[in-house]
């Protein structure tokens, strides 16, 4: 059951197959036993299994709210949920309760949804998952072997989303399989009048078709994907997903997206900027950690700041305040802006010349293991990490990651495809084809929870080994 | 527009004219001219050349609404403290602004009453501070591209002796931008701790940015008078500054003529309209002193200033307002600010008041201008006016020399006046009927205003202030006074008719005031004459 899709739970549910409060009920365990990974800041055992009763009451008269009823959902630890700690994993924010639900969090709570817990961040989100600015829900779901969708910017409500770029957060959506990232899309896409941001025209939430007539279908392979780094196990996997859609009937062309090797630089610029704005809120006045220190309201601001904030949050403040300074912004917040404009039009240009959807990898390899991780410093991490979603977020495109085979060592590769703006309905469509195709193996979770961090054999997928 | 636009203080070379109330709070020998009008000059040591002063304003108004600029809460003054503050105007993280119509639609009205134009589209700024009134280290304004520019408002002075001459002057108004009012912080030195009260922030505030085409203490003030009037009338802003709806920062400085402007300094926080004539006439004054001593001019408040710019907003997408040519067809009309939708609704400018008041009543300008400075008082005229016979022109006098002198004398406003529009039109019917003389008329306010109801002819008929009706009553009084006062008869008819006025006033005590000067006159002549 914790290995079906939402869908099938929500069948299972509704049929009296498995009840909420026992689906609530395992997932708490398997957080449990899984402790070891540190994925959870906070989990709402009580809360969770009160919320479980209530789903359980409304399938027992027959009138669940909606396919989400019932279902467990984690909600990453930078989106406001009322009553609960929400930290972004800061010190700044340690025992900050929110007053208010995030739009999206408020949605899922009228569908009935589970909350069983806040996840964890990198501090203030500069590189995780759930939310979506430069590839925080893509990167780790092809590391893990998930579906990872970031929505076209402005469909999603990002009320109550602790920001870290404005001009490019959206929530993201992390599922295990195509079509649950569409029950979840309907749920929260939108306008939402405390958004500004969020388009106007009203959505409809869509059933994805089965896509039977690929020959229709353009599908564009940007040269500069093909990046430095990027392993010989991604670059196979990647040519055999674009002979996959040629031998089904597609046009398969290659594009040049020119200014893909800027974008780090830009988004860079930009990022800090925009976080060193968004972090002269955390003053220890309002709210969060306020430091001891009250010598002056300068000194306690410097102090709380200090204490409140790590080491990457502060460089990235710093570096903002720099681009921000009246003789910098010119050349370089001014100039990033271009670039990304540029970016951005690089993108129109070729959806413009008939390619409907690009396909390129997700990530340049899979999952670097632990040891090595901890070695290089957040700035490389990030900068490589990033470097094949973050155009997408740039560009307020919509991007999908579907897990598509596993590596030599056992772990998970994926795909990632980008389509026109708020053509979700298409790009959804292309990815559920395709996962179709692909058959990536299950996650086998009791393996996992062996202590002992062994490379472990899964059975490997028919089409791509 | 006005005619006669005088840009800045020409007429280097004239003297200082007194001017009101604008003198500066002089300290000092030195023959310092105060404001004037036509020029702005020091006297100056004897020998150095004289001084052009240039001031500039910046006025801060509250837009008059019920909810704050980006967020839900309430907007009032007086609250208790922290009692109207959305999560938004605390900085919750996660929160968003979103923009209010009624304020987009106050600074449109106002960049129209200001002939400015309005820009179609328009951008909103983060500026960023760290202080404690302003919870999200920045404040949300209109740097890049402010909602109106290039406008302009005239506003009159009087000069002359006797203040009789008014004279239009023109200010340009640079910009007008929306942006948020901060929070308020005390300082409890005592205590060593400051009370932070986020009521304020995030209310909606109109910049109006004028240029430095003012001279002196007197121009801004009077500048400021009249955008007061504007904003009062459009509803724009309820601008009342002791309640810290109008701020004004002056920007001042000194220069000798055909030399370049020299550097300014910042007057700030100043909350009356008369402190502000002081505060600007002083810091000139300071200046011109501190320059002819050899000194310089610091700017404090730019050492001060935060060394990092602004960023665009990314929560606000660009601020879209239409005309009648750029509205889409199928765009719903309660969605959208509508340039001249709101234009065609604009009330009567103060300008545009004050002439019809001229027009119609025939009054003076300067008549009209005292009318509309004081809260309810066109009404008070207009009200005297329909109730009674006396011509326009002559009730002005009474409201203006009469009546409002008295509510000045007790601190009272039209409002409170315990003479209504209605007593007074009956005094004035009794006047214009002949039934009293204008003096006793003045002894009958003056018993109206003990506000103890009684009505105007009960007042005459308890004093006994009617004037004699009988004509032989009269010519005897008159008679008796000829025979008794021989020499001045005599001088009277060897033509000296001044003469005359000393046996009118014997009649006028005789009667105890109770005849009419112009009969009497009339009476003495005629007997004279046999």
């Amino acid at each position: 059951m914790l290995r079906a899709s939402l869908r099938e739970v929500s069948a299972a549910l509704k049929e009296g197959r498995v009840s909420p409060t026992e689906l609530c009920r395992r997932c708490l365990s398997l957080i449990k036993s899984t402790k070891f990974l540190n994925a959870y800041i906070t989990v709402l055992e009580e809360a969770a299994l009160k919320q479980a009763e209530e789903s359980e009451k409304r399938y027992s008269r027959g009138q669940p709210l909606g396919v989400l009823d019932g279902i467990p959902i984690a909600v990453k630890d930078n989106f406001n949920t009322a009553g609960i700690e929400t930290t972004c994993a800061s010190n700044m924010l340690k025992g900050y309760v929110s007053p208010y639900n995030a739009t999206v969090v408020q949605k899922l709570m009228d569908q009935g949804a589970v909350l069983l817990g806040k996840t964890n961040l990198d501090e203030f989100a500069m590189g995780a998952l759930g939310s979506d600015t430069g590839g925080s829900t893509r990167n780790p779901a092809a590391h893990c072997g998930l579906v990872g969708l970031k929505p076209t910017y402005g469909l999603i409500s990002r009320h109550g989303l602790i920001p870290l770029v404005n001009s490019m957060d959206v929530p993201g959506i992390l599922t295990r399989c195509v079509d649950d990232a569409a029950v979840v899309l309907g749920s929260l896409a939108g306008h939402d009048p405390k958004d500004s941001t969020t388009i106007q025209d009203s959505f409809k939430p869509f059933e994805l078709p089965n896509l039977t007539d690929i020959s229709k279908l353009s599908i564009g392979i940007p040269k500069e994907y093909h990046a430095p780094g990027l392993s010989s196990e991604i670059l196979a996997v990647w040519s055999k997903a674009a002979d996959l859609f040629k031998s089904a009937g597609a046009k398969v062309i290659e594009v040049s997206l020119p200014h893909t090797r800027y974008s780090i630089v830009c988004y860079h610029v930009l990022c800090a900027a925009e976080v060193a704005s968004n972090m002269a809120r955390f003053d220890g006045l309002e709210y969060g950690h306020r430091s001891d220190m009250n010598k002056s309201t300068e000194s306690m601001y410097a102090a709380t700041r200090r204490e409140g904030f790590n080491d990457v949050v502060r460089g990235r403040i710093l570096s903002g305040n720099y681009f921000l300074l009246k003789q910098n912004y010119e050349n370089y917040f001014i100039k990033a802006q271009k670039v990304r404009r540029l970016i951005a039009n690089d993108f129109v240009k070729v959806f413009r010349s008939g390619v409907d959807i690009l396909l390129t990898p997700t990530t340049l390899s899979d999952a670097v293991p632990y040891m090595e991780f901890i070695k290089e410093d957040n700035r490389t991490r990030s900068a490589q990490d990033d470097i094949l979603t973050q155009a997408a977020n740039m560009a307020g495109l919509p991007a999908i990651n579907v897990p598509t085979a596993l590596s030599e060592r056992g772990l998970p590769v994926g795909l990632q495809f980008i389509g026109r703006s708020f053509q979700e309905k298409q790009l959804l469509t292309v990815a559920r084809w395709f996962e179709k195709q692909v058959k990536f193996p299950m996650i086998q979770l009791e393996v996992v929870k062996r202590h002992d961090h062994d490379v472990v054999q899964h059975q490997k997928s028919a089409s791509f080994s | 527009m006005a005619a006669a636009v005088a840009r800045g203080c020409g007429g280097l070379w004239r003297r200082a004219r007194q001017c009101g109330a604008g003198g500066p709070a002089s300290h000092g020998q030195r023959a310092v001219a105060s404001s004037a009008t036509g020029g702005a000059v020091s006297a100056g040591k004897s020998g150095l050349a004289p001084w052009v002063p240039v001031v500039g304003l910046e006025i801060h108004a509250q837009i008059s609404s019920n909810s704050k600029l980006f967020s839900g809460s309430q907007v009032q003054f007086a609250a208790p403290p922290n009692s109207l503050v959305s999560f938004f105007d605390a900085s919750l993280p996660g929160t968003l602004p979103v923009l209010n119509r009624r304020c987009v639609e106050a600074a449109v009205m106002t960049g129209l009453a200001l002939n400015c134009s309005i820009n179609k589209k328009s951008l909103f700024d983060r500026k960023h501070y760290f202080y404690a009134d302003l919870p999200a280290g920045y404040q949300i304004t209109q740097q890049r591209v402010p909602i109106a520019v290039n406008g302009s408002l005239s506003y009159s002075l009087c000069t002359g002796n006797k203040m009789s001459q008014m004279v239009t002057k023109t200010v340009r108004i640079k910009q007008i931008q929306l942006e948020q009012d901060s929070g308020k912080s005390l300082h409890d030195d005592t205590r060593s701790q400051t009370l932070v009260d986020l009521n304020r922030a995030g209310v909606g505030l109109m910049e109006v940015v004028m240029e430095p085409d003012m001279c002196c203490g007197e121009e801004a003030a009077a500048a400021v008078r009249e955008l007061q009037l504007i904003l009062q009338t459009l509803g724009s802003s309820q601008a009342v500054m002791a309640e810290g709806q109008l701020r004004v920062d002056a920007n001042v400085s000194v220069h000798h003529p055909g030399e370049p402007y020299g550097v300014r300094t910042e007057v700030k926080n100043i909350n009356s309209i008369r402190f502000l004539a002081k505060a600007v006439d002083y810091e000139i004054q300071r200046q011109i002193e501190e320059l002819e001593n050899g000194g310089t001019i610091l700017n404090e408040t730019r050492a001060f200033d935060s060394k990092l710019g602004f960023m665009p907003e990314p929560n606000l997408p660009p601020l879209i307002v239409y005309d009648a040519k750029s509205l889409p067809a199928n765009m719903n009309h309660q969605q959208v600010v509508n340039i001249d939708w709101i234009h065609e609704r604009l009330p009567d400018l103060p300008s545009v008041k004050r002439e019809k008041l001229v027009e119609q009543y025939g009054i003076l300008p300067e008549h009209s201008f005292t009318l509309l400075n004081e809260e309810g008082l066109t009404e008070f005229y207009e009200n005297v006016v329909k109730q009674t016979q006396m011509k326009p022109k002559k009730v002005i006098g009474w409201i203006l020399n009469d009546l409002l002198s008295y509510l000045k004398q007790h601190s009272l406003t039209v409002k409170e006046s315990p003479v209504s529009s209605f007593l007074l039109a009956d005094l004035l019917n009794l006047l214009e009927k002949k039934v009293i003389s204008s003096t006793a008329a003045k002894q009958v306010l003056a018993e109206l205003w003990k506000g103890e109801g009684k009505t105007p002819l009960e007042i005459v008929k308890e004093k006994k202030l009617e004037l004699i009706q009988d004509q032989k009553e009269l010519e005897q009084i008159c008679q008796a006074v000829i025979d008794g006062q021989e020499n001045e008869v005599m001088a009277i008819k060897a033509g000296n008719q001044k003469v005359l006025n000393k046996l009118i006033g014997l009649v006028q005590r005789e009667t105890q005031g109770r005849s009419n000067p112009v009969l009497v006159k009339q009476l003495l002549e005629k007997k004279l004459s046999e």
